[in-house]
């Protein structure tokens, strides 16, 4: 019975449509900036900003180094919830969406957490 | 009497064929103004748990024929043990739908000249539980409908009863949901959409296009109560937009549209006026 399966919206942390606002904003906001990243990459020829002295010189720029930060934490967070959203799709019961939830809700922090930590060393902070 | 061997999903039926039309039936006969076409039907008894296959009949079609005439006929003429729901026959009720050629579509709403081939194969709806050969079992459905409370609510009681005189809709408001309670029910939309394929929990695009419906009325005063209840995990956000629910409408409403403009009430986008609901309110404040 699928009245018996309705799930009070209250129940959970985050109402869906708070969620999705985020995804949404995430996803447009991580277009942007990735459009600049892309961007920053045609200043020198391609092959040359992928060379190490090129990539630690960009880290060490505090505004660059900033502007990856935003992109991991954005691409993080909407990455993330998209997954959730497609595994939460593949299943229905209880224990699976909390299990779903968690899980993507720790690998982005650890995903967040990992970048940070590569940014700041790589900055030299 | 003559017989076919038909072959489907690897079983074999074996099925009495008219006789007027045996050693034909794969092809156009010309008779009064007749043709004959083979009518392929998926058979299948939940309670049995019989293998589903394919029962084949030659059925004599004129121009006018549809597939719920052309079943009826293979009922009355070949196999009486064939199991199918209608009732119309004028596509009001809901009551036939069933994949025609591949494509969710009413049997009493469909006529063969028109599909164009030869075959038809009728198939049950995908997305419900099969009952018995093209019977399917609509609960699941009805449920979801019913969860999102499809009726005009208004806590406010009605102050004085020529005050109702006043709650006239204009052409402006009623254009706003008329198209979205043309719904039969027939559940066409929710066996074409492909997120109820994967989650059950997912109320489908006719549950979803009469949310819109109703907090689209101005009448009505329970559009909070009503996004609260698609505003979850397996709610209005779960709707990917593929549209196969608008393309397979029989009545011409446009599911994929409501689930839009409901989506863009709760992101608070948009929003209906509600001057009806509120003049109730307004007026039961004075009072």
């Amino acid at each position: 019975m699928v009245s018996g399966n309705i799930q009070n919206a209250n129940s959970t942390f985050l109402r869906e449509s708070t969620v999705m606002k985020i995804h949404y904003i995430t996803g447009l906001g991580a277009l942007f900036v990735v459009a600049v990243h892309v961007m920053m990459r045609l200043v020198v020829p391609f092959s040359t900003s992928l060379e190490y002295e090129n990539v630690i010189n960009n880290y060490r720029i505090l505004w660059y180094a900033l502007l990856l930060e935003i992109i991991l934490v954005l691409i993080s967070i909407h990455g993330f919830n998209g997954l959730r959203i497609m595994l939460i799709e593949l299943r229905q019961n209880a224990m699976w969406e909390k299990f779903v939830t968690i899980f993507t809700l720790a690998a982005m922090l650890a995903v967040i957490g990992y970048g940070t930590r590569t940014i700041i060393i790589a900055n030299g902070l | 009497m003559v017989y076919e061997s038909c072959k489907g999903y690897g079983s074999e039926t074996w099925i009495p064929l008219n006789k007027k039309t045996a050693g034909n039936d794969h092809q156009t006969v010309h008779d009064e103004g007749k043709q004959n076409v083979l009518l392929r039907v998926l058979r299948g008894d939940m309670f049995k748990k019989t293998k589903r296959s394919f029962s084949t009949f030659s059925v004599p079609v004129r121009r006018w024929t549809t597939v719920l005439d052309a079943l009826i006929y293979a009922k009355e003429h070949s196999d009486s043990s064939i199991a199918i729901r209608f009732s119309c026959r004028m596509a009001s009720c809901g009551s036939c739908g069933m994949i025609i050629n591949g494509i969710p579509r009413l049997a009493c709403y469909t006529k063969i000249s028109e599909l164009g081939y030869d075959t038809v194969t009728c198939e049950p709806l995908p997305n419900f539980p099969v009952i018995r050969d093209l019977v399917t079992d609509f609960q699941q459905f009805f449920n979801h409908h019913r969860h999102m409370e499809p009726y005009i609510e208004n806590q406010y009681p009605v102050p004085r009863e020529e005050a109702l005189s006043e709650f006239k809709q204009t052409p402006r408001d009623i254009d706003n949901y008329l198209q979205f309670s043309y719904c039969i029910k027939c559940g066409l939309c929710y066996s074409a959409c492909p997120t109820v394929a994967t989650d059950t929990k997912f109320p489908g695009p006719q549950a979803l296009s009469q949310a819109y419906r109703y907090s689209a009325d101005n009448r009505d005063d329970a559009e909070k109560k009503r996004l609260d209840i698609v505003d979850n995990r397996h709610g209005i956000w779960r709707c990917h937009f593929a549209g196969s629910c608008s393309a397979v409408c029989p009545k011409g409403v446009d599911p994929a549209l409501g689930i839009q403009l409901l989506r863009s009430h709760l992101m608070s986008i948009s929003k209906t006026p509600k001057t009806l609901a509120d003049l109730r309110k307004i007026d039961d404040d004075k009072d």
